[in-house]
């Protein structure tokens, strides 16, 4: 396979894939719950039914409030551009990548705060001041995390990391400890039970709903999309720390991810959303699981 | 790298877990997993060196870890929970957030003590040394940062804990006679401090050990 099918390869799977998943935690839960379900194809014809609606605009918002969805979904697919799908090749890849990686999750993050608050509603501007306390809490543990595998490896580039991740391919204490950092952070970050939960009704419980319920028409359908992107982001880069080999072929990327949605769909069914309180300490647990890791990779490298 | 590392990770990520929490009975269970993970312990170690039946020595070791760090000493902790009724860490020294964070540390510094000292002989495991540090130091830690005397004696526990796998270290050049011994100091110090814990609670109708500190009439 030459690099070019290898980089048209890996943006259809990033672009296509996404709402897929989205599909699939949907399905788990019902399935779980006893119920049937929505067709697995489901949040697509949502998509598709939103992007044909029209978008109603506050007379308080200004151009901040379009551009956020827009940025949002533009940050986390160059995000996603920067991971390798397939012989260590991704499609954006240059020495301390994976800093702008941290940080274009986080542009797409202040995006949708920015537009939230735009709306000079106090509901969004709640909302939008709870994910940057989330955000502020896991960005900690996401560097830790890539500090471990840059000590692990010796390499700055998210590319080249998992390519020598994948060759030498045994799991280690380290890894495994960043993998449960970065399983509890990939929860955070898209907004997931036991921190937020994603079908909630009521905008006072809600942490990452309430900042888009302003959104309609094609701002939401972007919205919901960008956030399926980043669920399929974040679920690549921790199938790639836990299992190096799998982010090696486009295969094993998928087959990762759809398992990632099932776990996923599976926490959701079992557990119940922590108290706003505890998801500081759930993620500070994260941060020092990733501070242990990244602990064991520097002092005990032999253990690796 | 062998099961041994992995075991040794996860006593000090379970370690981490009773720090973190305020729930007494998460934390006895938690100490009863570090209980099994010590059982485990000697018999991975063995294994690590080449694959073969353990001896006697190291079947005893792990069959004595359970008995009494897996299965004896919770069924006492959770005993005199009851007799207490205490359920949950309220108030601790340190909020339960700074002792997460200052448990990172700690474990951070063990793995750097870990790779500092020089081991007069040759360790299973790079992952030994700091994993038994660390459990001291997470032992002290909940001992210091919490009020209720259960956690306190569960804190000595994981303290003990560090010191056993320390022992493991050495398991081949002392004679068994001085682990069984410790082992058996250990449930009796747990048995006399859930005698005390009782007494405690009977008295002062709780059992915060800071009331403790203050003189009465």
């Amino acid at each position: 396979m030459n690099l070019m099918w290898i980089c048209l390869l890996h943006l259809l799977l990033m672009l296509g894939l996404p709402p897929l998943l989205v599909g699939i935690i949907g399905r788990v839960k019902a399935t779980v719950a006893g119920r049937r379900g929505a067709p697995l194809l489901q949040p697509y014809r949502d998509l598709l039914r939103l992007l044909r609606k029209g978008a109603v605009y506050s007379t308080t918002t200004t151009w901040i409030f379009r551009a956020g969805p827009i940025v949002t979904l533009a940050a986390t697919v160059v995000a996603g551009c920067l991971l390798p799908f397939g012989n260590a090749h991704a499609p954006l890849a240059f020495e301390g990548d994976l800093v702008v990686f941290a940080y274009l999750l986080g542009l797409g993050r202040f995006m949708t705060m920015a537009a939230a608050l735009d709306t000079g509603s106090s509901f969004e501007g709640m909302g939008a001041s709870r994910e940057a306390a989330v955000g502020a809490l896991a960005e900690p543990a996401i560097f830790l995390v890539l500090a471990t595998l840059v000590v692990a490896t010796q390499h700055l580039s998210l590319a080249t990391i998992f390519g020598s991740l994948s060759a030498t391919a045994t799991s280690s204490p380290a890894l495994l400890l960043c993998g449960a950092a970065l399983g509890a952070v990939l929860l955070a970050e898209n907004a997931r039970i036991p921190i937020d939960d994603p079908t909630t009704h009521l905008e006072l419980t809600m942490l990452h709903e309430v900042m888009v319920l302003d959104h309609s028409g094609p701002d939401l359908a972007l919205i919901e999309y960008g956030s399926a992107v980043k669920l399929f982001v974040t679920s690549a880069l921790f199938v790639g720390v836990l299992l190096p080999r799998a982010l090696l072929h486009p295969l094993g990327v998928v087959l990762g991810v759809t398992a990632v949605a099932v776990v996923i769909g599976l926490v959701e069914s079992v557990m119940a959303r922590l108290r706003l309180p505890r998801v500081k300490q759930f993620l500070i647990g994260a941060t020092a699981l990733a501070a242990v890791a990244l602990a064991a990779q520097l002092f005990a490298p032999g253990a690796v | 790298m062998s099961g041994a590392d992995f075991l040794l990770a996860a006593l000090i990520v379970v370690a981490l877990y009773m720090v973190s929490t305020s729930r007494l009975a998460a934390c006895v269970r938690a100490s009863a997993l570090q209980g099994v993970i010590l059982a485990l312990l000697p018999l991975a170690l063995e294994w690590s060196e080449g694959p073969r039946p353990p001896s006697v020595h190291v079947a005893v070791l792990a069959l004595g870890a359970l008995g009494i760090k897996a299965i004896t000493i919770p069924w006492l902790l959770r005993r005199s929970m009851r007799e207490a009724r205490v359920r949950r860490e309220v108030e601790p020294m340190a909020s339960l957030h700074t002792s997460i964070l200052a448990a990172a540390g700690l474990v951070g510094l063990a793995f750097w003590l870990g790779r500092e000292m020089v081991s007069p002989f040759p360790v299973a495991s790079p992952m030994l040394v700091p994993a038994a540090i660390a459990n001291v130091l997470l032992g002290f830690l909940l001992v210091v940062a919490r009020r209720q005397a259960i956690t306190q004696v569960v804190g000595y526990l994981v303290l003990e804990n560090g010191v056993f796998v320390f022992g493991l270290g050495l398991a081949g050049q002392q004679p068994i006679v001085v682990e069984l011994s410790v082992l058996l100091d250990v449930l009796v110090g747990v048995f006399v401090m859930g005698i005390t814990i009782n007494h405690i609670s009977q008295t002062f109708d709780h059992v915060d050990t800071t009331a403790l500190a203050s003189l009465r009439e």
